[in-house]
């Protein structure tokens, strides 16, 4: 079964919590209203964890099952915040058959996060994406905006990644 | 409402208009297999296994959304629709765990049936990739197996729609779909009542309840220990069902033969605490009507009830015996558990009174005995492990195992007793059966119809006014409504009561007495629909005898015919009951039944825990 759980620790701030409730009450009475206002939800927050579902369901009424439902049922809703450092890595079929799996566990096992999490201090994500269209590079991975590609040797990431992690 | 003519394979039908396809062919005595249909709440069209021809339609429709109109000409067993099934149910069956021989569901399951009616030639025609699940068994009343879910999402619409709870859903998309709890919680996790009503939902062995009959056998093997077990007043007309019988079928003789030769050291009649707990709930009602200044003038016939044992709980006082009730309250509405009656349930006052005044009598160590339950309910499993459900203390709880309906016929089947060949037998005299009263306890409106036989009673005559103490069926709250509601007469006062089963009902109706819309005195709430009979421990009905048959109403009248038939139906006129007040209780309300039949509640809160 694909366990999907949110992994960061919850910082929403009282600001985003006010405006999560206004927004609500301006929506709720309208019929089929539970999609914008998860979308506005996630504007607001970046992500969707456990603590905003549970506001919008006890404002709305609508059940938690009902609305992880649409969550998991919509790719554009996600339940991890992206990280200070984002990490991506592609698995498209080019990066795939250049070793882009032992990439991505060493990434892991460095950072210590489970592809598709966040780490409990909101620092680092981890994600395996679809083909990014610089097959010429593979394997190629991002981390934020920055692009490596032609990565040799699984190891290489370390270097790549202290970069960041000792600024 | 004019009639419409169709056709339905070659043959013209005159039918109201207002059907579907399915509820058209089942008046023209045509049976369409269906699989996620529920009526009124679950119309999702998604297993396509309903699917018939039309004449001049681009596709086959779903027999059960499809609405018939004029002129409509239906086949529902030409060989593409045949193919079209059969198809759809392979394709099923390609993401199933098809270990039919140790399910539980083995021969009571309606995609096995299916797979034989419909002839299935290859179960692994599609095989390819399977979904991989945990068995998800740390739930105290249920377990659930994904591996063999159909995703026909009938427990979600019983759970959302029925019950309008709302613990369980639809996971993630396509192929990766699965039943379960927001952000994959365990069902213990989340505010589940544990009725068990998606378990009887269920077409397949997905649900089922938490198995304690291997406890029980093996206390039967033990030769030092003493094994007690009563039976739920509903069990009587249920049990038959997993044994070929008609729902609503009376078998309380052989219920009391089969449990004897099971090897029980002593078998009884739960009827016998249902009339306990209408002394102690009546006698609770009594006093809170005078504090709350209901009987102002304190007329009581018999007994003048003392100051300082006056209950001083709020009115509306509202029955305890539905453990899944109880555990709605003080999930979603905490700020009526003042107003829940502090009786325990009659399956924990069993165990109670037996573990100490019973006990006793036999000259048995409470540490010795094994007590056993046989409930409709899933949630009685959940009541057994509750704290406060303890008389002796020490850890040694009233009740030790409970078992469903559908548990016990299992024990019967392994056990190899042939229950149609069974004489009717009487349960043990130490505890005599019941009154009236206490087998009504099954059905909605029951609780509350022994309680006024009572209550007239307590307040001399005063109930409906002049000489109605002897009141015996109050019809106005028996019934198949959801909500039902009744005002009797005391004195120049008023005494308004209502009935609520299932627990949507119960949420209107709790709504509106917040609001003060409605003013209620005396409420009884179940938290199945139609109460105990139709239990979420009860035995499984396919699908086609839930959509079109009432089984409640059959099951619920063979109780109320028992009770007709009884000679005793008031509790407080069994002499088993007065003996035991006067032997041991002292009188309903007395600090040692506060002490050994009362128990107190919690508020859980609603939060997801992960
Ligand atoms: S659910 Fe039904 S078909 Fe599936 S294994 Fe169990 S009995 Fe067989
Ligand atoms: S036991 Fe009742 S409350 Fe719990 S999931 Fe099943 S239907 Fe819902
Ligand atoms: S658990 Fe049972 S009722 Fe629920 S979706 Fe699966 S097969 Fe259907
Ligand atoms: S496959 Fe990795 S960039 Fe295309
Ligand atoms: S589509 Fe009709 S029963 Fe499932």
């Amino acid at each position: 079964m694909k366990k999907i759980k949110t992994t960061a620790g919850f910082m929403g701030t009282s600001e985003q919590k006010e405006k999560l409730i206004a927004m609500i009450a301006e929506h709720k009475d309208i019929k089929g209203s539970i999609m914008p206002i998860l979308q506005k939800a996630q504007e607001i927050y970046g992500y969707l964890p456990l603590e905003v579902q549970q506001i919008i369901s006890d404002e709305t009424g609508v059940s938690m099952s009902e609305i992880y439902g649409i969550v998991t049922f919509y790719s554009q809703f996600v339940l991890n915040p992206k990280g200070e450092i984002a990490i991506s890595v592609c698995m498209g079929t080019a990066c795939y058959v250049k070793g882009a799996k032992d990439i991505l566990d060493r990434i892991s096992a460095n950072i210590g996060i489970k592809p598709g999490e966040t780490s409990k201090d909101g620092r680092y994500s981890l994600d395996a994406t679809r083909c990014i269209g610089a097959c010429g590079l593979a394997p190629v991975f991002l981390v934020n905006e920055d692009v490596y590609g032609r990565i040799e040797k699984p190891e290489d990431v370390d270097d790549i990644l202290k970069k960041y992690t000792e600024s | 409402m004019s009639k419409i003519k169709i056709k339905i394979n070659n043959r013209e039908y005159e039918v109201a208009p207002n059907l579907t396809i399915l509820e058209a062919c089942r008046e023209a005595a045509i049976d369409i297999p269906t699989l996620c249909y529920m009526k009124e709440i679950n119309a999702i069209g998604s297993c396509r296994i309903c699917l018939v021809e039309v004449k001049n339609a681009r596709s086959m429709p779903a027999a059960c959304v499809q609405p018939i109109s004029e002129g409509m000409e239906i086949f529902t067993n030409t060989p593409a629709v045949q193919k079209s099934r059969k198809a759809n149910l392979e394709l099923i069956l390609s993401d199933h765990n098809k270990d039919c021989l140790s399910c539980i569901r083995n021969q009571t399951c309606e995609l096995q049936k299916m797979s034989a009616d419909l002839g299935v030639s290859d179960e692994n025609r599609f095989k390819g990739k399977m979904n991989e699940f945990e068995l998800e068994d740390n739930h105290s009343s249920i377990v659930r197996d994904n591996s063999k879910c159909i995703r026909c999402r009938r427990c979600i619409a019983a759970c959302a729609e029925l019950q309008e709870i709302s613990v369980i859903g639809a996971i993630n998309r396509g192929f990766d779909t699965s039943v379960g709890c927001a952000f994959e919680a365990g069902l213990k996790d989340v505010p589940c009542i544990a009725c068990g009503q998606c378990i009887v939902a269920c077409p397949v062995g997905a649900l089922y309840e938490k198995d304690e009959t291997e406890a029980v056998f093996k206390a039967l093997a033990d030769p030092d220990i003493h094994v007690a077990v009563c039976a739920a007043p509903s069990i009587r007309v249920t049990l038959g069902e997993c044994f070929g019988g008609k729902p609503g079928e009376f078998v309380e003789g052989k219920l009391a033969a089969v449990l004897k030769r099971l090897g029980f050291d002593g078998v009884y009649d739960m009827d016998f605490t249902a009339d306990l707990t209408v002394m102690e709930e009546a006698k609770e009602l009594v006093e809170r009507l005078t504090k709350n200044g209901k009987l102002s003038d304190g007329k009581l016939s018999d007994e003048k009830i003392p100051d300082e044992k006056i209950s001083d709980g709020p009115l509306p006082l509202i029955t305890s015996c539905s453990p899944g009730w109880v555990k709605y309250c003080e999930h979603y509405f905490p700020e009526f558990i003042a107003n829940l009656s502090t009786c325990k349930s009659p399956q924990q006052m069993f165990g109670a009174i037996y573990k100490t005044h019973f006990a006793k009598k036999l000259g048995l160590d409470p540490k010795n005995i094994f007590f056993v339950s046989v409930i409709p309910c899933t949630a009685k499993k959940f009541e057994a492990t509750r704290e406060g459900q303890s008389a002796v203390g020490d850890g040694i709880r009233d009740v030790d195992a409970a078992i469903t309906t559908r548990e016990l016929a299992r024990m019967i089947k392994k056990y190899g007793i042939n229950f149609d060949k069974l004489p009717d037998e009487k349960f043990d005299s130490l505890i005599e059966t019941g009154t009236g009263a206490g087998v009504i306890f099954g059905t909605s409106g029951g609780v509350m119809e022994a309680s006024l036989r009572t209550a007239a009673y307590l307040l001399g005559g005063h109930l409906l006014g002049g000489s109605s103490a002897d009141k015996i069926d109050f019809e106005e709250v028996r019934g198949d409504e959801g909500i039902k509601k009744a005002s009797y007469q005391i004195g120049d006062k008023t005494i308004n009561v209502a009935v609520a089963s299932g627990t949507a009902n119960a949420k209107k109706l709790l709504n509106s007495i917040k609001s003060g819309e409605t003013n209620v005195d005396f409420v009884e709430i179940m938290a199945c629909p139609g109460g105990c009979v139709n239990g979420g421990g009860q035995p499984v009905q396919p699908i086609r005898v839930r959509n079109f048959e009432n089984l409640w109403e059959r099951r619920a009248e063979s109780l109320y015919k028992d009770d007709q038939n009884k000679e005793i139906r008031k509790s407080h006129e069994s002499p088993l009951i007065k003996a035991v007040y006067e032997e041991f209780l002292g009188e309903p309300g007395s600090p040692i039944a506060h002490q050994i039949l009362h128990t107190h509640y919690a508020p859980r809160g609603k939060d997801i825990k992960v």
